[in-house]
């Protein structure tokens, strides 16, 4: 049975169904539509001036290679400028793949690219050691708390270094639905008061951030890294299995498939939530000891790296935050409370 | 509860009712005498919250609860496709049960939404009652009465009212009695059912309908409060379900202690500090007679609706992480009742025609979520008929250019009624709405009341330059 024309332009055979709108669409329109979404995101937010330089987190994988390459082509049309930021935590067998992936992709679209790594930017501490240092307790290890605090501390560095003015990270509509299941699962006030825009305007100091692919779902930017033979590390990170972003994960599968606009539906619930005031975050100040944002004495990834030098790894977590129960070993460490491990993407 | 005795027994039951009494009396939104209708089910939830009124009612302590309570059930049957006989059979089950316990109660079949009138979907001002100096003010008057020989049962009652303080009184005439339901208006909510998609959108459709005829029911007897009996349990889930069907602005009616936005009708929900289990075990203990009726999923399979998804959810991850439940619960209490950013102040916004909520959405929205959906709504509508085309450019999918030309009520919304009433929906209705192919079954009410309204807005619209605005009138802003 030959294919549909387009519904755009009419005249190719459609390549593809879009997966909300269900719409036969060529390659060359879908891209286009995707484009032009993005674009009006970025305009519509006012999420990036003219004259900005953007620092693109770019991990290898498919959401940040989808950002760079779709700024890249609506770069002229907003007046900025790249520069891609990739961050190696130190992660065998997963991280040097994935920037190998980077460096490739950099190259072919002749965009500067700055690799910044853990080890330098915090004392020598890379996510295997901190894996090898969390790991023993009896309970989950947490990694992905730390990865997720200190990769923003990295992503900040790295974006200072090469003077930008803006981070872009490419969380998609999946991931900001998958946070605000898990946030109220687990009762995170203080992130669900913080999160759910557009991105934060940067207080204290940090550099602005922003999401423009944060109402794209994430079958479409396959869709779209598909067909722009986009070339990306698709592996998962091998502590992902730990985290509690799992739970949140399977269910977002079983609701899109109940309803498929679900993703975005959740995506519009986090935007119209209301907080009361006495669950507003805490005003920012500044940490004791880098100077970094902060709502307590030190900023979060002081306050790990502290735990970490200390031999007490645990030391920052669960320390004034509300957390489930675990499931530890009988008997021992009863009625205190444990955060199971978190999210394996960085929390906003 | 490892001692032998019966001392746990009672500790237990002292527990659970200080809960009940608590709740309510944190909240002190019941006045005394006031009229308080009952939502039963039929449900172990909503027959515990029945039991527990009647034992408040009747102890002869100074901490007596005051009000003047009634029942009401909505048989729908119709709705989860049940034959009319067992129908029959689960509603004299329910009036034996209702007939011990003894209040006003009040039996409607689920299809007399057919015949409600357009009012049922405003919202009237609330007497202006609330503050807490009136609530002592009332209590002090009503221990007056209570004390003063000469006035007895009048000061209290109202016409056709039953006494309170005498449960075992026959029920007076005020009270509805089960009329058999009218064949035609059963076909045409099968028929409205059938005609709906998906389960997650009957439910929600459900619900709504439910909610317009109890609130109905509550407005035609003088009742000015509604109790649900939404367990600590049920509520975790209808967050976490009602932030999946895009209701992430009204958390705070939808879960919260009480419900106001129907105006002179309050709903509260006394056993939201209740587990399930709770209730569950607590209803064994003491022979809480309940009723069990089979609801639109029931036997359903576990991924069929949102609803179902969510509760089974839920509670598999309860089993994992035991507070779970408790935890959503207590996020949710950090929810507030606020307006839309930058409205605060302003006139009051419309308000959404199915679920009486203020909207969520509105022209501004280009870059959210509700932006990117009504692009694709916009790209789904079926092609507008020749006559139309020439008229309406703006009708098509441009980026930015999408955003509110299809909703308005220019010459190409005029002609699509199905864009009317679409327009005056909040984002979660709307979503529910694409699961209804044609509007046509919906009960007359509803299509009336959204036409008037969309009459209303275009009015408004065309005197716009010519009207000086007044803070006081019931204006409706005309955008959406």
């Amino acid at each position: 049975m030959p294919a549909p024309p387009c519904a755009s332009c009419h005249k190719a055979r459609a390549a593809l169904r879009r997966p909300r709108s269900g719409q036969a669409l060529c390659g060359t329109c879908f891209c286009a539509a995707f484009e032009a979404e993005v674009l009006h995101t970025v305009v519509a937010g006012r999420l990036l001036p003219r004259g900005a330089v953007v620092a693109v987190g770019a991990s290898g994988g498919k959401d940040s290679t989808v950002l760079a390459h779709v700024l890249r082509e609506l770069a002229p049309r907003l007046g900025i400028s790249l520069q891609l930021v990739a961050v190696d935590e130190g992660i065998g067998g997963y991280r040097d793949a994935a920037l190998a992936a980077v460096r490739r992709q950099a190259a072919r679209w002749e965009l500067p690219l700055t690799v910044v790594a853990y080890a330098d930017l915090f004392g020598g501490w890379t996510m295997d050691a901190v894996a090898r240092s969390t790991a023993g307790s009896g309970r989950s290890r947490s990694c992905c708390t730390f990865c997720g605090v200190l990769r923003r501390r990295a992503l900040e560095e790295g974006a200072r270094l090469v003077g930008a003015t803006h981070i872009v990270t490419g969380h998609n509509a999946d991931d900001m639905a998958e946070t605000l299941l898990m946030n109220f699962l687990r009762g995170d006030v203080g992130r669900l008061a913080r999160g759910g825009g557009l991105g934060s305007p940067g207080e204290g100091g940090a550099l602005p951030r922003c999401r423009p692919l944060h109402l794209a779902s994430q079958k479409e930017v396959v869709l779209y890294a598909h067909f722009r033979r986009l070339d990306y590390f698709s592996e998962e990170c091998v502590y992902a299995p730990e985290a509690f972003r799992g739970h949140a994960r399977d269910l977002l599968k079983l609701l899109e498939a109940a309803r498929p606009s679900a993703v975005l539906d959740l995506v519009h619930s986090a935007e119209r939530l209301a907080l009361a005031p006495s669950a507003r975050p805490a005003p920012a100040g500044a940490c004791s000891r880098c100077g970094a944002l902060a709502s307590r004495a030190l900023c979060q990834a002081c306050a790990l790296l502290d735990g970490l030098d200390r031999g007490r790894p645990r030391l920052a977590i669960g320390k004034g935050r509300r957390g489930l129960d675990e499931m530890g070993p009988p008997g021992l460490h009863r009625g205190q409370v444990q955060t199971p491990a978190s999210e394996a993407v960085p929390s906003f | 509860m490892l001692s032998a005795g019966e001392a746990w027994r009672d500790c237990f039951k002292a527990f659970y009712v200080h809960k009940f009494r608590a709740v309510l009396g944190k909240n002190r939104l019941i006045f005394p005498g006031e009229k308080v209708l009952l939502a039963w089910s039929g449900g172990p939830s909503s027959s515990s919250m029945v039991w527990q009124v009647l034992e408040g009612l009747s102890r002869d302590s100074a901490k007596r609860l005051r009000f003047v309570p009634g029942v009401v059930y909505v048989d729908e049957g119709a709705a989860c496709g049940q034959s009319l006989g067992d129908r029959a059979k689960t509603v004299a089950e329910m009036k034996l049960i209702l007939q011990t316990v003894g209040f006003h109660w009040h039996i409607v079949a689920l299809e007399e939404v057919f015949s409600l009138p357009p009012s049922v979907l405003r919202c009237f001002a609330q007497e202006p009652s609330g503050t807490k100096g009136a609530y002592k003010a009332a209590v002090d008057s009503f221990l007056q009465q209570q004390h003063a020989p000469a006035q007895g049962k009048e000061g209290l009652s109202q016409p056709g009212t039953q006494d309170p303080q005498n449960p075992s009184a026959p029920p007076s005439a005020a009270q509805t009695e089960a009329q058999p339901p009218i064949a035609a208006q059963t076909e045409a909510l099968s028929r409205l059912f059938n005609s709906v998609k998906t389960l997650t959108a009957k439910e929600e459709l459900l619900q709504t309908l439910r909610t317009h005829l109890i609130l109905h029911v509550a407005r035609t007897h003088g009742y000015s409060k509604v109790m649900t009996g939404d367990s600590c349990t049920r509520l975790a889930i209808k967050l976490m379900t009602s932030l999946a069907l895009g209701r992430g602005a009204f958390l705070a009616w939808d879960t919260g202690f009480s419900d106001e936005r129907h105006g002179d009708v309050v709903v509260v929900r006394p056993m939201r500090d209740h587990t399930l289990k709770e209730i569950a075990f607590y209803n064994r203990l003491f022979a809480v007679p309940s009723v069990f009726t089979p609801a639109i999923d029931t036997k359903a399979p576990e991924k069929s609706s949102i609803h179902r998804l969510m509760e089974a959810f839920v509670l598999r991850l309860q089993a994992q992480f035991p507070s779970t439940v408790s935890t959503v619960y207590r996020t949710s209490e950090k929810l507030v009742k606020a307006p839309r950013d930058g409205s605060a102040g302003g006139p009051p916004g419309p308000r959404c025609l199915l679920c009486m909520c203020a909207l969520d959405i509105d022209t501004a929205d280009s870059a959210t979520a509700f932006g990117v959906q009504t692009l694709h709504l916009s790209q789904m509508q079926p092609p507008t008929p020749p006559a139309e085309a020439p008229t309406t450019p703006c009708c098509s999918a441009r980026v930015g250019g999408a955003q509110g030309c299809c909703q308005g009520a220019g010459p190409c919304g005029r002609q699509d009624p199905r864009a009317h009433v679409i327009e005056q929906l909040c984002y979660g209705c709307r979503v529910n709405m694409k699961d209804v192919p044609s509007l046509d079954p919906l009960p007359p009410y509803i299509l009336t009341e959204a036409q008037l309204r969309s009459q209303r807005a275009w009015v408004l619209q065309e005197l716009q330059e010519y009207l000086i605005e007044d803070s006081d009138d019931e204006v409706q802003t005309g955008e959406s």
